[in-house]
This record gives C-alpha cells, sequence and structure tokens, in this order.
C-alpha cells in the first residue's frame, strides 16, 4: 500500500498540468528542427485525412463522374442530391425512408446505454480501487479477459440469458448486452482513476462517517469529471456504430442507424451507388465525428488523469 | 404521414374482413437492392390483401442476416416467416422442431404436382414432411458476355468457352480484361461448378454432387476443371480482391472487361443499365457447352411461433399458399430476374436470356441440383476455401488442389 | 483497510459486495459461463446448433489440419505483432510531437483521433478502393505519368497484410497516441527540469526517463490495443472478405463463418477455445507478476 499511496500523491498535480505540453521548452521559432516537426505532424495528418477526403469527395459527385473517374478528384459538378438521398429516401427492404428512421432508434438506444453502463461501470471501479474484499481482484482478473472474448461465440448463450430475462428484442435487451460488453475497458478506467486519487480524501470521509455510498456520490463522483467525459466519448462511438447488437438484440422495432447504413451499403444487387454510400457513412459517423471535435480536449485531459496508474 | 398510415390501416382491415384472423407476420429477407425490394413487395402486396400486416425486417446481405434469423429462431424470438437459401441451411432448425409444418397445406394444394424440378420440394422435405417454400428458381450456370468489346476488336463473339480462351490474348493485347471476376470464395466457387459441367461433364456433375464420389471428384476429368480454374487465373485483373459480383459484371456493362461467369441475376445489371440481350450483351447457358440449370434459389420457412397461437400458424399457412400462387409466382419472378418454381404459369415478358432458361428448364434431363443443395454449409465452406486459396496461389499445383478435393468429397455430408 | 468489525467476513464490505454484484454476476455468468460453455460444446458434434453428443478431440484435430486456421494463426501473430509495434511506436512519437509546444495542438489531435470514431463497415470500404490498385493510388500516380509505378499490397497474398495494418493502424493509433500523450503529461515536471539540468538531449529523457515512468498507461493500452487485434473481424471482412484466396483470413472471422454461415457451431467452439487458452496462455503471467507482487508486498 505504501508505494501504491506515493504513486498517487506523486500523480496528483499531473492532473492539473495535463493540459500543458510538458516537452522541453520550444526553441526558437523557425529552426530546422521545427520544420521537420511540422512536416512530420503534416504528413502524419495527411495519411488520417486521406480516406476522410476521399469519402467527402466522392459523396459529392454524380454517378457517371465516379465512374469514370479518379477518386481523389474533386467532384467537377458538386450535388447533395446523395445526402439527401441517404437521409430521406434510401430504400431498404420495402421501406424508403432513408437513415432518418434508425436515427432516433439509435438515439434511444445510445443514451440509456451509455447511463446504465457508465453508472454501473463506475461503481465497479470505485468497489475495486476503494473497497477491495476477497476475490475483487479475481473478478477483476476475470473482466479484463471478458474483453478479449470474440463477441460472436457469445452470441447464443446471451440470446438464452435475455430470453429467459424476457428482454429478448427490446430496448432493455440491447442495453444491458451493451452494459455487459461496455463493463470491462470501463471498469479498468475507472478503477485506475480513483486509485489515483489521494488515499487522504477517502480517509477523511470515513472518519466524518460517510458510507460506501456516500463517499462514492459526495466525494468522488464530483471530482470525476475528467473520467467521466472519457467513458461517455468511448461509449457513446462504441455504442453508436455497433450493429451487431442492435440487429439481434433491440428488435425491429428498434432497429439502429447502423442497420440501415448496412442495408444501404451492403446491398447486394443493383448499381452500386457509391455516393450515397459515402454520405451515409458521414451522416452515421456524424454523432461520434461531433462529439471527438468539441470534446477532444476533454478526453486527452480525462485519459490523462486516468489511465497513469495501471 | 399519419393520415397516410390510417387510411393504409383502414384498408389493410377492409381487406382483412375476408380472413378469419389478421395477425403481424415479421419477414426478415435479405433482398434490399431496387430489384429485389421491387420483387419482395408482390410479397409484401399479397400478404397485406389476405388481410394480415407484414412486418419487414430487411438486412443486407446474406451473411449480415443469417446468422441474426438463426440466432432469433433458436433463442426463442422466432419471425413470422423468414427468406433463407433452398437447401440446409435450416436443416438443424428443422430437426429440433423450431419450424411449422407446412404439410396440411402442401398436401391440400397438391404443391407436388405443380412445383418443378421436384427436387426444389424434396429440399424443402424432412422425414416427409414439408416445412419450407421454394419461391423461385436460380442457376448459376451463365456466361455473360459484352458483345461490343468482342466486335470494336473484329473479334467474332465467342459462342463457347474454347472459343473465348482463344479470343482472350487479344483483348489483354486491347487493354481489356477478358474475364471479369469478383474475390469472394462463392463467387469462385461458383465459376468451377460451371466449369464442372461445361467441361467436365454432367455426369462428373451429378456424380460429386449427387453420390459424393472420391473417384470422381480424382478423376482425369475433374483434373480439367481444375487446369481451367488455374488458366483462368490469367485472364482476370489484379484488382478482384474483395470485389463484389455486381462489381464485376459492371466491368461487362461498362465494356472494361469481356465476359463474367455469373448466376442469372447478374441478368438484372444488364437491364438496369438499359442493356438488352442480343444488342449490347449475350448470355452462354453452360458455357454454351452444356446448357443446363442448377437449382439454387430462395425459400421462405415459418418459424414455429411461441406457445400456442393458432392466429400466426393459420397466418403462416394463408402465406405459404400466396407465394406459391399463380399470379404471384408471376409478377415476383418476373421482378426478380429468376424463374418461377411452376411450369403452368404464362411468361410473356420474360426477356430473351430469363426464355432460354425456361425451355431448357422444359428437359428434367438438364436441371441439376444447385451445390448448396447438395452439400451442408460446412463442406459447401471447406470447398469455397479450396477454389478460392487454389485460385490465388499460383504455386499451388493442380495436383496438390485436386488431392484435397478428394479429402473433403471423401468426408463430404 | 476496510474498518467494519463485524465478525464475519462474508458481511465484510456488504455495501461494496452489493453494488459489485452487477459485475460479479457479469463475470460469473456471461465471461466465466460463456467461456466454460464454448470449452464444452468444443468436444461436441454440434452443427447448426448446439447438441450433446460428445466426440472427443475430433474437431481439434480437424482445426489443426485445416490450412485456413493455421493460415489464420499465422496472419494474426504476423499481424499483432506488427500493429502492436507500430501503433505503440507511432503513437508514442506523435504525442512526443504534439508534446512540443506546437501550434494548432488541438487541429492535429483531432484528425489523428477522429478515425476512432467511425465504424469499419464503410472506412473498410473506403480503404479497399483507396489501395485498390486498378482505382486507388497505383492508377493515380500512373495517370500522372509513372507508368511503371506500382502499389498493390492488397492484391498481393504475401503483401496483403500489410494493406490491412495500413487501414487498421489509421484506425487505431489515435487512441493510443492520447493515450500515451495522456501519460506524457502525467509525469511530474520536476523530471523535465532535472533532465535539462542534466544536460540530457530531450529524445534521451523521453526514451529512457519518461517512457519507464509511464508503465500504467502501457499497460492500459496494451490491454485495450491487443483485445482488438484479438477480435479483428470487422476490417477484413470490410477490405478483403479474407483474400486474396485465404491470405487474410483471421481466427475470429474463421470462428463467426463456422458459428453461422457454415453452420458447424462444434469446429467455431473449437476455434474460439483455442483463442481463449492462448490469451489466458499470454495474461496469466501477467497477472501473477500484477497481483502476485503486490500481495507480497502487504
Amino acid at each position: 500500500m505504501t508505494v501504491e499511496s506515493y504513486e498517487i500523491t506523486r500523480a496528483k498535480p499531473s492532473k492539473s498540468s495535463a493540459k500543458e505540453p510538458s516537452g522541453a521548452k520550444p526553441l526558437r521559432r523557425i529552426n530546422p528542427t521545427r520544420i521537420m516537426l511540422y512536416s512530420v505532424l503534416l504528413v502524419a495528418a495527411v495519411y488520417y485525412l486521406l480516406p476522410l477526403y476521399v469519402m467527402m469527395m466522392t459523396s459529392l459527385k454524380g454517378l457517371p463522374e465516379i465512374r469514370l473517374g479518379n477518386i481523389f478528384a474533386p467532384p467537377m459538378e458538386v450535388t447533395f442530391a446523395p445526402w439527401a438521398k441517404a437521409w430521406d429516401t434510401a430504400c431498404t427492404g420495402l421501406y424508403c425512408e432513408g437513415l432518418k428512421v434508425g436515427f432516433w432508434n439509435s438515439v434511444r438506444i445510445t443514451i440509456p446505454s451509455v447511463i446504465m453502463s457508465i453508472t454501473i461501470a463506475s461503481v465497479n471501479g470505485y468497489a475495486l480501487s476503494n473497497w477491495k474484499f476477497k476475490g475483487s481482484e479475481v473478478f477483476f482478473t476475470i473482466l479484463i479477459f471478458g474483453s478479449f472474448i470474440p463477441y460472436q461465440v457469445m452470441l447464443y448463450p446471451l440470446v438464452i440469458v435475455t430470453r429467459e430475462l424476457g428482454i429478448f428484442g427490446s430496448l432493455q435487451g440491447v442495453i444491458f448486452i451493451h452494459t455487459i460488453f461496455g463493463m470491462p475497458i470501463l471498469t479498468l478506467l475507472f478503477r485506475n482513476y480513483f486509485a489515483a486519487l489521494p488515499e487522504e480524501l477517502f480517509k477523511a470521509a470515513r472518519v466524518d462517517g460517510a458510507g460506501f455510498w456516500g463517499i462514492f456520490l459526495k466525494v468522488l463522483v464530483p471530482m470525476s469529471a475528467p473520467i467521466f467525459v472519457v467513458a461517455v466519448i468511448l461509449q457513446v462511438t462504441g455504442i453508436w456504430n455497433d450493429f451487431l447488437f442492435g440487429v439481434i438484440f433491440a428488435g425491429v422495432k428498434n432497429f439502429p442507424m447502423t442497420v440501415q447504413l448496412n442495408n444501404i451499403v451492403n446491398t447486394t444487387q443493383g448499381v452500386k451507388e457509391y455516393n450515397v454510400n459515402m454520405a451515409a457513412t458521414l451522416l452515421t459517423g456524424a454523432v461520434p465525428l461531433a462529439v471527438y471535435f468539441f470534446s477532444g480536449r476533454f478526453f486527452v485531459r480525462g485519459v490523462a488523469a486516468g489511465a497513469v496508474k495501471g | 404521414m399519419l393520415k397516410v398510415k390510417g387510411f393504409l390501416t383502414a384498408a389493410t382491415m377492409l381487406a382483412g374482413a375476408s380472413s378469419a384472423y389478421a395477425a403481424d407476420l415479421e419477414v426478415t429477407h435479405w433482398w434490399t437492392s431496387g430489384g429485389e425490394a421491387a420483387a419482395v413487395k408482390v410479397f409484401a402486396d399479397a400478404v397485406t390483401g389476405a388481410g394480415h400486416n407484414w412486418v419487414d425486417s430487411a438486412i443486407a446481405g446474406g451473411s449480415n442476416a443469417r446468422p441474426i434469423i438463426i440466432s432469433r429462431i433458436s433463442g426463442g424470438d422466432p419471425m413470422g416467416a423468414t427468406q433463407l437459401n433452398t437447401g440446409r441451411d435450416a436443416e438443424d432448425l428443422i430437426k429440433a422442431g423450431l419450424m411449422t409444418d407446412l404439410t396440411e397445406i402442401a398436401e391440400k394444394e397438391g404443391w407436388a404436382d405443380f412445383i418443378r424440378p421436384a427436387k426444389l420440394l424434396e429440399s424443402c422435405t424432412y422425414e416427409g414432411r414439408v416445412y419450407c417454400v421454394p419461391v423461385n428458381i436460380h442457376s448459376f450456370q451463365w456466361m455473360w458476355l459484352n458483345r461490343g468489346v468482342y466486335e470494336n476488336n473484329n473479334l467474332a463473339v465467342p459462342a463457347n468457352w474454347e472459343e473465348f480462351i482463344e479470343t482472350a490474348p487479344k483483348l489483354k493485347e486491347a487493354g481489356i480484361t477478358p474475364l471479369a471476376v469478383g474475390g469472394e470464395a462463392w463467387q469462385l466457387t461458383g465459376m468451377a461448378n460451371v466449369f464442372q459441367v461445361a467441361l467436365g461433364s454432367v455426369d462428373l456433375y451429378r456424380q460429386i454432387k449427387e453420390q459424393k464420389s472420391a473417384e470422381a471428384a480424382g478423376s482425369p476429368e475433374m483434373r480439367k476443371v481444375f487446369e481451367a480454374v488455374a488458366a483462368a487465373r490469367g485472364l482476370v485483373d489484379s484488382g478482384y480482391v474483395g470485389r463484389a459480383w455486381n462489381d464485376a459484371t459492371n466491368m461487362v456493362i461498362t465494356g472494361k472487361a469481356g465476359a463474367q461467369i455469373m448466376g442469372d441475376w447478374a441478368q438484372g445489371e444488364f437491364s438496369l443499365a438499359g442493356q438488352t440481350a442480343g444488342n449490347e450483351y449475350d448470355c452462354l447457358p453452360g458455357l454454351g457447352a452444356n446448357p443446363v440449370l442448377d437449382t439454387g434459389g430462395d425459400s421462405f420457412f415459418f418459424p414455429k411461433p411461441n406457445g400456442d397461437q393458432p392466429e400466426i400458424v393459420a397466418a403462416q399457412l394463408e402465406m405459404a399458399s400466396l407465394l406459391v400462387s399463380k399470379q404471384v409466382q408471376v409478377d415476383f419472378n418476373l421482378r426478380k430476374g429468376s424463374l418461377p418454381i411452376r411450369g403452368d404459369i404464362n411468361l410473356d415478358d420474360a426477356n430473351a436470356c430469363m426464355k432460354k432458361g425456361i425451355s431448357i428448364l422444359a428437359n428434367p434431363e438438364n436441371i441439376l441440383p444447385g451445390s448448396e443443395q447438395a452439400f451442408s454449409s460446412d463442406t459447401q465452406g471447406q470447398i469455397e476455401d479450396l477454389w478460392v486459396e487454389f485460385f490465388s496461389s499460383p504455386e499451388m499445383s493442380v495436383d496438390e488442389a485436386q488431392t484435397r478435393f478428394v479429402e473433403i468429397i471423401e468426408y463430404a455430408d | 483497510m476496510s474498518i467494519a468489525k463485524r465478525p464475519n467476513p462474508l458481511f465484510r464490505n456488504l455495501n461494496a459486495k452489493i453494488a459489485a454484484l452487477p459485475m460479479i454476476a457479469t463475470t460469473l455468468v456471461v465471461f466465466l459461463g460463456c467461456s466454460i460453455w464454448t470449452v464444452i460444446y468444443s468436444f461436441s458434434k454440434s452443427r447448426a446448433l448446439p447438441v450433446n453428443e460428445f466426440v472427443g478431440f475430433a474437431q481439434y484435430e480437424r482445426l489443426f489440419r485445416t490450412s485456413r486456421w493455421l493460415i489464420s494463426l499465422e496472419n494474426i501473430v504476423i499481424y499483432g505483432v506488427l500493429s502492436l509495434l507500430i501503433s505503440f511506436v507511432i503513437g508514442f512519437i506523435l504525442a512526443a510531437l504534439i508534446d512540443q509546444k506546437i501550434r494548432f495542438e488541438d487541429t492535429f489531435r483531432t484528425i489523428y483521433l477522429y478515425p476512432f470514431a467511425l465504424s469499419f463497415i464503410v472506412t473498410g470500404i473506403v480503404w479497399q478502393w483507396i489501395l485498390n490498385p486498378s482505382l486507388g493510388i497505383q492508377e493515380t500516380v500512373r495517370s500522372w505519368g509513372f507508368e511503371n509505378f506500382t502499389f498493390d499490397l492488397i492484391a498481393n497474398r504475401g503483401t496483403v497484410l500489410y494493406a490491412l495494418l495500413i487501414a487498421g493502424i489509421w484506425q487505431g493509433t489515435g487512441f493510443v497516441m492520447v493515450l500515451m500523450l495522456a501519460g506524457i503529461r502525467g509525469v511530474d515536471r520536476e523530471i523535465w527540469n532535472a533532465a535539462r539540468i542534466d544536460g540530457i538531449p530531450v529524445w534521451k529523457t523521453y526514451l529512457f526517463v519518461i517512457v519507464p515512468m509511464m508503465r500504467g498507461v502501457m499497460v492500459t493500452t496494451l490491454v485495450i490495443v491487443a483485445a482488438g487485434i484479438v477480435k479483428l473481424y470487422d476490417l477484413v471482412v470490410a477490405m478483403t472478405q479474407g483474400g486474396p484466396g485465404i491470405a487474410s483470413e483471421v481466427p475470429a472471422k474463421y470462428v463467426y463463418d463456422f458459428m453461422f454461415a457454415r453452420a458447424n457451431v462444434g469446429q467455431a467452439l473449437a476455434a474460439s477455445t483455442v483463442m481463449l487458452t492462448t490469451v489466458l496462455i499470454i495474461l496469466i503471467p501477467w497477472v501473477y507478476l500484477e497481483y502476485g507482487k503486490k500481495k507480497a508486498q502487504r
């Protein structure tokens, strides 16, 4: 314990400094090292942006132009028709209502799943870091092991489990599944985060007579915003992009947006409308992308706070 | 929107007056493209017309849909009806007693009398009971050629495989890929099956598919098939990895490639592109050598509802009977580009290639079992793995591949 | 560390145990239960549905006779090692570069991180396009007049894994970078001052001082990245379908194909048992080190 608490106190100031680069003081404005530095960053940026660029350009072209053309060339004639089609009229099976139907289903799946999985995982992390009981490390280890099991293997048993619980094919069912599969990584993050908080806080609250829940709700949660932000970002991305669980456990009425995306993209017959496909992808990715663009900085800060200790 | 829905409900209720019970039938299928959706709408309209409520649940891609369908049925959340390929996909589900028995209605309506070829109904039958409805016949035994490609290069449009091989080098010189292929395992396996009939023989095909004869699998005739596939390696472009079949078809349509070996569903692509058989493109059943058809296709299964729900079962039986009825069969197959399962209907509107197919179908000798009917999905999968590995590995010798093929057929089930 | 005074050990930390019930249930029923179920039925002859007819090691014998499985194993080892190495190295380098008080830090970081927000259903298709010799980079460069330019990683069996790597790295390194950046910034600033006073070059400080202090981040990253590698599936399906031939097959795809498309549950479960065992073999020494050591200290 002594080693740990030493590390904890040392880790603490790191959170406040996480915003700021800790690297060597920058050298003078323009010198060969700086030029090198920026060129490496730029080359890397090109690699990362290339697919996004191709998707954007393709989604703005008409089909004849795509058939002719160079996938890197910007559109000769910009059209937004593919976007409109992907959102509004693209057909999946008999229904031609585009992605918009699935959008609201995805929202209805994502919000409760994110809340549920984070609530449970944060309590787990708290119990595992501050209230270790006999066997708690064993459970944690199995949990981490669980993150390595391919989902596909667990489909059958989980269908049976959810059926027995009476929640198969419903919103509750898919929320339940997301909570289970979010548990390993989220618990790991929360456990690390709480373990990195100063022990004194916890002890002081105990002396004041606060119990298990009191300490969690009144002391720990209020100072854990960064790690909650990380968890929310991770879960929104993961759950929003999920196809397999949504389609099996959510039931027809709740099919998420990715089911429509898959239907639009993987249509097995007919002419492939690459422009509509790309527009559909970008539309489906819009929510997690927006989350990243707007909260990227909190993400880094939160990870900095949570992942430092292993 | 609400108004429309209200109207539809009212219409449904009116129409439903004729039927004893109106039931919700959720139907899972993977027909999501334009033509397919138009075809499935024929079914939906028929079911709605009978007073039931068709709840459409489409999931694109058979490989995406199958796991979902199977896990839902075995997990105890059965849909009202589901598409599956004719064949042995559902064998174990039937064994486990999870499918509604259709024998009663099949006997009453005499399905055995009008469904042709008889094989189709047989593959829906398990221990004398009928469990599924075949809705169409698809055959892989076709080759599609772009006439323009040949004419512009002063070549005669090939009428069989040998002529195609002769012209291939000239196409290559002109910068055209002779043979368009996609890299997916089923596409290459289908091509090999076509060679089995066209370059081997009908007998060879039957002995391997029906008797599972290891001897035939190791015969010199079969060796020719391996050699042909090996030769085909030199006729394709390097971009085939992961290419979908319709992208390959598109290469033929646009003249980037001379020909493609692909099932009759490729026809839908040509007609969508506004091309007609005999003008822009040609079709060669059985590569021009042995005009035969294999009878793959789609069927519908009706999973048993949970508990005692006679109104659902009644609706399932009613839907089954609608799917094989004359008018539905005509409308459906014209849209799908497949052949109907009954011979007693009129298909004047069919195009030239479809008519070729229908005339081949007239002679029972020409009808071969599709490979998904002959083999379990497991064996079928092993064969696919072998063909796709062989096709893409130039260093894998014909002997080695054939030895493995013999092994697979020996243990085939 | 608990101050509870109850004699019965079962009731010590009762609240904590109650709070951990969902986790305990999940680990026991889902993760442990499913693993045991998997192992048991891997010895059965189950086809489309699990059945209780056991056939000993027959499924395993077949598994290791199948060239597709052997290639899958080989592929995941090569892909896994390279992917781990490259994403750690690139992730760390990018993090260290971004850490240099650069301008537009937010922009760069967002650019590197955004692929993590997209699903592979379609980004796989985009990469397939870009790498496809007759559509993508090769074709474009040739159209500029470099007729002999060749870039056909995805079309060759020997190199298709590198095509997968290019896309996999693209998707995953952003997250590694963020974790590393967090780790770097978690290190006390005093260390930097000390290093500067001692005149240690910046790169040496990173490599020999900072990296060893980031053990926690490294472990977290390793778990997340490794779990992703073992489960590698979407990317392969979207980009190559396992081709050319069976050159880019991976174990998770083998499991999935046999489970459903091939309707051979026994074979699928034998394959996943091999996967699970391998993970265990790698994980056990780590767990032993991690917890065994701590207990000894107490």
